[in-house]
């Protein structure tokens, strides 16, 4: 399986992923943000980084980069499975393909932690994960806090977007394992075939690095295209 | 008495604004005939002070020592009694 992965300026997480995906026995192909088309990508990453040096609101210009209109497309005609992590998640909010936005985490601080965090619904396409299952895996960013518009949360539940929630060990969710103010402790949501996350299951891939969950993450997002 | 006090902080024009020339690419890159994007910060707050002078000086030196640097920026206030 071929999985392109977007490299926008300021992208600093693209390697790792690249890595994590051809340890699970995909093919990387790195697509530049310049780019108008996808090539022969079967699924897409957006990676963790600081695109465009999080000028104006962190993915708000990456949104907009050429090759997003390709995302947008394929999304919408062919249901490309899309993976947003941390800034890539950020991007795909605002280019409005999920739902919600990041806002600056609530402590005003950069937090760079290990989190747990409780599968609430499995998305679309993921195997080998079911609901309930605690994954433990690394976040790092400022503009982190989930948030959305009144009205909007109860829908987010109602339509299993909410898909992780950090959580503590025992996968219980409550305001003490909630990192940076994240409404409702969320930490990816889903729509579709487009899934984000903040969290970096690329830095968890390894049980010596900490945690081996990210790899667990990411074979299930890949489904039948891992091995 | 509380004052509505708006201060505009805003780069001078000979200082660099990587954020705003990248902005401007990508409005462009979006159809816009743009030129010259700014990015500045407005900050706004509710003051208490005795009168519509002290409101505008306490304005001045919050921007002074704070709010703008003066070496990079220029600011602009607007007081509005409430």
């Amino acid at each position: 399986m071929k999985v392109g992965i977007i490299i926008f300026p300021g992208s600093n997480c693209d390697v790792d992923t690249i890595e994590a995906v051809e340890q699970l026995g995909a093919q990387a192909l790195p697509l530049w943000y310049t780019e108008k088309s996808l090539k022969d990508a079967e699924r897409l990453i957006l990676p963790g980084g600081f695109s465009y040096g999080d000028y104006l609101r962190s993915g708000a210009l990456a949104a907009q980069a050429p090759i997003m209109e390709a995302v947008e497309k394929a999304i919408a005609e062919d249901e490309l499975p899309v993976l947003g992590i941390c800034n890539g998640f950020q991007i795909l909010c605002e280019r409005g393909l999920l739902p919600g936005a990041l806002r600056p985490n609530s402590s005003g601080e950069f937090r760079c932690t290990w989190e747990y965090m409780r599968i609430t619904s499995v998305p679309r396409g993921l195997s080998g994960l079911k609901e309930g299952d605690v994954l433990r895996m690394p976040i790092a960013h400022h503009e982190g806090a989930y948030a959305v518009n009144p009205g909007q949360l109860q829908p987010l539940f109602e339509n299993h977007q909410v898909f992780l929630q950090y959580s503590d060990e025992m996968g219980s969710v409550h305001a003490l394992t909630n990192p940076q103010g994240s409404v409702a402790n969320i930490a990816g949501i889903c729509q579709g075939p487009v899934v984000g996350l903040m969290p970096h299951p690329e830095r968890a891939m390894q049980s010596y690095f900490g945690s081996a969950d990210g790899h667990r993450f990411l074979r299930a997002w890949l489904g039948e295209g891992s091995q | 008495m509380i004052f509505e006090v708006i201060v505009n902080v805003s780069l001078k024009e000979a200082v660099l604004d990587p954020a705003g020339q990248s902005t401007g690419k990508i409005l462009h890159n979006m159809g816009f005939g743009v030129e010259n994007v700014r990015i500045g910060k407005q900050i706004k707050m509710n003051l208490n002070a005795e009168n519509m002078n002290e409101a505008k000086e306490n304005a001045r030196q919050m921007a002074e020592k704070l709010l703008a640097n003066p070496v990079l920026e220029t600011y602009d206030i607007v007081v509005k009694e409430l």
